[in-house]
Parts: structure tokens; C-alpha cells; sequence
């Protein structure tokens, strides 16, 4: 026993943690969990590519739901459009569409609503149910005329989460945005969400419009949506990895 | 280096037997690299959100469901389970850093992977080890079943589980007599019920519970999820079992050492242990 003593105990788990760190972190490892993200992608859409996230009663609302990320915008044009209601605010449909759209937010109101309340389970591992309401995505899409070519559909939001400067561009690059794929475009849960527990949303959770794409964690519901882009690649916008937290090392497909 | 075997199935002491099959040693290690990385990259995850809840719902807010907080309180690290805190500073809820800095942090920089708070690295890392231990569990479960490994060494049968085999089995531990001879080839009752225990319910619990805090399998396995009785019961499930792995695993080790480590780590490793004396 006296070989192991505890300054080499000490410094073995040292060593031990120093490889951990040196691995976890080597560019050459990140082919194997990107592997691993994929596969977990392919699992997910095998085993249940139509299927329904759970609905809640209204008595399992949470109290309070947790708002995070962005909750303020900084933005003064953002500031402006909630000072006079969103009376202004257009979600423009573009991209690989048959018939480019700008929607006002009282022409979002006057289609058909889907109401749902889910849970939204955040990457940090708290859960917050609520109730959503508003127009379906399928219903803009095929409003629209999504063309053949599409594989993702992108959302431009409002605010600068990362507070960096605006360098032009389709998407500067830490304006918040997110992406997702055809099959979660068309769920039937995946809406524009107007409302939150039965009101309009608030500033925190995203006014006028936010994503709810119900199958996934919490930072791809994207909040302020300004624009809809229908595209065949993720590239130019961002970082390029389809989203502002997949740009900066989370996954792209967030089911779990 | 064939083992010397009697026509009555003995074994001659100080002979080199076969112990392990190469599948059980593969498994056996494959297991290991994934329980430390799903270990240490589980505890950085962790750190992101200190707190468990019962229930399907659970946020800072919710402390009527919250049982579970790791926190900090001035420079105290706090740990608070229902509503008794408990001081554990220098090691939960604030402790060195690497610089050598208090800081606040559910589990200290030492027992993460990575080191440092990376919750996208350490998720990315988590869910890697989780396939690898998915798939090599497969290989096991499927072996040990086919095999008969699981029914002949490792399941402890009815006759072995009356409480008087058990009583004597804890009393030799206790005595930390460790079985000598033919008898060190098999596996006693209560070596039984932790191997099997650890391999057939802790890593299958782990596995379900992760599934069950997955909100794309919640839509497409709800039964999962309802098993635990909602996704924060299922991330506290996923908690506790944790330490029941990690315990497993001290006393693994611990009776390791106690019971001849180079012996033991030889039968794992090349799959030849020798038979000691029975003196």
C-alpha cells in the first residue's frame, strides 16, 4: 500500500483530470460527438417523427413561467414597435417560397389558432408549463408556397443577445436566430405563438411573436420574430451551425 | 498457461484459470470509460441548474416542489435537501477554483469534465458516453442472457438469498475474510446482488431516466417519462441513482484493494487470475 501514497494520488488525479480537459476540448474529438448528435437525430425521427408532444391541463400551468435568455431587448427599433403595441411589426416570409409575405401582426391574429399547453424544458434542466395559442407554421408555409428545395426554415429574431455590434448582413453575428428542419416545420404543434397563458405575449417571453417547437429544448423558441426564411443551407447565417447557442457549442437538434 | 483442472472439476492451487471471457472484459471496461465520462460531464450539467424538483414541472420559482438545492450563502456552500441545510463549503456550492479562487459552484472544478463550466462541451461529451453506453449495455445484456452468465455467475439464485447465507456472507466481509481457493473463482451473495444490482437496475435506471428528461423521446416514449412520474422526477431519479453508481463503485474499488488488486485486475484485464492458497 505504501506505493500509493497521497501525493501521488494527488497528482495522478491531476494528470487524469488535465487529459479529461485536453480531450473533451481537441478538435479532433469533436468528429466523435458530432457523430453522436446525429445519431441521436436519426434515433428521434425513427422512433417518432410524427409524434405529439404531451398536453397539459390548465391546472399543471406553472405560476410564474421562468422567462430567460433574452427579456429585454436593447434594440431602440425594437423598443419603438413595443411602445406602440407591434402595430407596425410584419414577420416577413421569404426565401425559398413561391409567394414572399410580410404578415402584420393583425393579419397573424386572424388566422386559425392552435392552443397547446406544454412543457418547456430549458437546457439547464428546469421545466415551466404554459399555454400557447396562435397560427400553425404549416399554416404560413403553405400560405407562402414552400418550394422544393427548402430543407430548413430559419428564424431572424430582434434582438442582440450577444450585444455585439451589427456588421450588416443577412444575420449579424450575435443577432439571435434558430433553425429547424422540414419535419419539425410541419408538425401540427409547431406554431407562431401570439399568446401565453391566455394573454398577449409580454416583452420577456418574446412580444409580438415567438417559435414554439414543442419536441425540442428551450433555446430553439425563438422569441421576436421579425423574419421567416425558407432555406436549402444552414450556411451565411451566424456562425453557420443553424442557430445563436448551436454557433457557440450547443446542439443543433435540441430533442434532447 | 491452460488451468489445471481435476477430473472432479477442482482446481489445483496456484493454477492460472481462465476467469473472465473476452466479452465481459471488453464490457467491463467499455462500462468504465463510459460511467467516468458520463459521470464528470453529468456534474458539470448539473451545475447549470443546482436544483431538483418532483413532478413534471420545476423552476427557481417553484420551491414548494423543490427538494434539493446546492448553493451558497455569503462565502458558506450550502446544501439543502426539503428544508435542512447542511454546510459543506470547500467542497459543494462554493469551493477552489483552479486559480485557487473561492467560487460559487454546485460541484467543485475537480469532479467536472470539463473542468471548467462548458454546459454545451459537457453535454455534447455526456451524450456521446451515453450512446457508448447504450450500445455496449446491448452487447452485454445480450451476451449475459445467451451465454448463461447471467444465470450460472452473476443473478444470486433463491437458495443463495435466505437470510442466513446472507448473514454469513455479510459476517466474512466484515471479518474481511475473502474466499481462498476454488471458492475465489465464484462469486459470493453479496458480490451477487451489487454486480447484478449495478449492471441489471442502477445503469438500466440511468438510461431510462436520461430518456425520460429528453423532450423528443417524451413525445415519442410518453411511458418513459410517466414511468418516473414526470421529467423533473426523472432528472432527480437520474440524481440519486447517480450515487448509488458512485457508491457502487467506492465499495468495487475499496474490496478491490482489500481483496488482492493485482490478482483481480489481472483476471479483468488478460482474463487469467491465479488461485491462491486456501491457508
Amino acid at each position: 500500500m505504501s506505493i500509493i501514497t497521497r501525493r501521488g494520488l494527488v497528482a495522478g488525479s491531476g494528470l487524469l483530470l488535465a487529459g479529461c480537459d485536453s480531450l473533451v476540448s481537441d478538435p479532433r474529438a469533436r468528429g466523435f460527438v458530432q457523430g453522436a448528435e446525429q445519431a441521436t437525430e436519426r434515433w428521434q425521427r425513427l422512433v417518432g417523427r410524427d409524434a405529439l408532444a404531451r398536453e397539459f391541463s390548465a391546472a399543471e400551468i406553472s405560476p410564474v413561467f421562468k422567462a430567460n435568455g433574452t427579456t429585454s431587448p436593447v434594440e431602440t427599433e425594437y423598443q419603438a414597435h413595443a411602445a406602440a403595441g407591434f402595430g407596425d411589426w410584419r414577420v416577413r416570409v421569404s426565401g425559398l417560397v413561391d409567394r414572399p409575405m410580410a404578415l402584420s401582426l393583425a393579419q397573424l391574429q386572424a388566422l386559425p389558432a392552435r392552443s397547446q399547453i406544454t412543457r418547456h424544458d430549458c437546457v439547464e434542466g428546469w421545466s415551466a408549463i404554459g399555454g400557447w395559442a396562435g397560427p400553425t407554421l404549416g399554416t404560413l408555409l403553405k400560405a407562402a408556397g414552400a418550394k422544393a428545395a427548402a430543407r430548413y426554415v430559419v428564424f431572424l429574431c430582434a434582438d442582440n443577445y450577444g450585444g455585439e455590434a451589427d456588421k450588416g448582413g443577412m444575420q449579424s453575428k450575435s443577432r439571435y436566430y434558430e433553425s429547424i428542419d422540414l419535419v419539425d416545420a410541419w408538425h401540427p404543434q409547431t406554431i407562431l405563438a401570439l399568446r401565453l397563458n391566455g394573454a398577449p405575449l409580454d416583452v420577456a417571453h418574446g412580444a409580438p411573436v415567438r417559435l414554439r417547437v414543442e419536441r425540442q429544448l428551450g433555446y430553439k423558441q425563438a422569441k421576436y420574430v421579425e423574419q421567416i426564411m425558407l432555406v436549402s443551407s444552414l450556411d451565411g447565417f451566424g456562425g453557420g451551425k443553424g442557430g445563436y447557442w448551436p454557433d457557440r457549442g450547443y446542439e443543433w437538434y435540441a430533442g434532447i | 498457461m491452460a488451468a489445471q483442472m481435476g477430473d472432479d472439476g477442482t482446481v489445483a492451487i496456484g493454477a492460472l484459470v481462465k476467469r473472465h471471457s473476452g466479452w465481459v472484459r471488453l464490457t467491463h471496461w467499455l462500462t468504465v470509460v463510459a460511467v467516468m465520462t458520463l459521470l464528470g460531464t453529468g456534474l458539470n450539467i448539473f451545475n447549470a441548474h443546482p436544483f431538483l424538483y418532483w413532478g413534471s414541472k420545476g423552476t427557481t420559482v417553484d420551491t414548494g416542489s423543490r427538494w434539493l438545492a446546492i448553493g451558497s450563502v455569503g462565502p458558506r456552500g450550502m446544501v439543502m435537501i426539503g428544508t435542512t441545510r447542511f454546510e459543506t463549503t470547500g467542497l459543494l456550492g462554493r469551493s477552489a477554483g483552479m486559480n485557487g479562487a473561492m467560487q460559487n459552484i454546485a460541484f467543485p472544478h475537480w469532479a467536472t469534465i470539463p473542468s471548467w463550466r462548458d454546459l454545451g462541451l459537457a453535454r455534447n461529451w455526456h451524450f456521446a458516453a451515453a450512446w457508448l453506453l447504450i450500445l455496449n449495455g446491448i452487447v452485454y445484456l445480450t451476451y449475459g442472457i445467451f451465454s448463461g452468465h447471467f444465470r450460472r455467475r452473476l443473478v444470486p439464485g433463491l437458495r443463495e438469498l435466505r437470510p442466513g447465507n446472507i448473514w454469513h456472507d455479510v459476517v466474512e466481509h466484515v471479518k474481511l475474510k475473502f474466499p481462498k481457493g476454488e471458492a475465489s473463482l465464484r462469486y459470493q451473495v453479496l458480490q451477487k446482488i451489487a454486480y447484478s444490482g449495478a449492471a441489471l437496475l442502477l445503469l438500466p435506471l440511468m438510461v431510462f431516466s436520461g430518456i425520460g428528461m429528453a423532450p423528443g423521446m417524451d413525445s415519442s416514449w410518453p411511458w418513459v417519462v410517466d414511468l418516473f412520474g414526470g421529467r423533473q422526477s426523472a432528472r432527480s431519479v437520474h440524481f440519486v441513482v447517480t450515487n448509488l453508481v458512485v457508491l457502487f463503485v467506492v465499495v468495487h474499488l475499496l474490496m478491490l484493494v482489500l481483496a488482492g488488486p493485482f490478482k483481480l485486475l489481472r483476471g479483468m484485464i488478460t482474463g487469467w487470475q491465479r488461485v491462491e492458497t486456501g491457508a
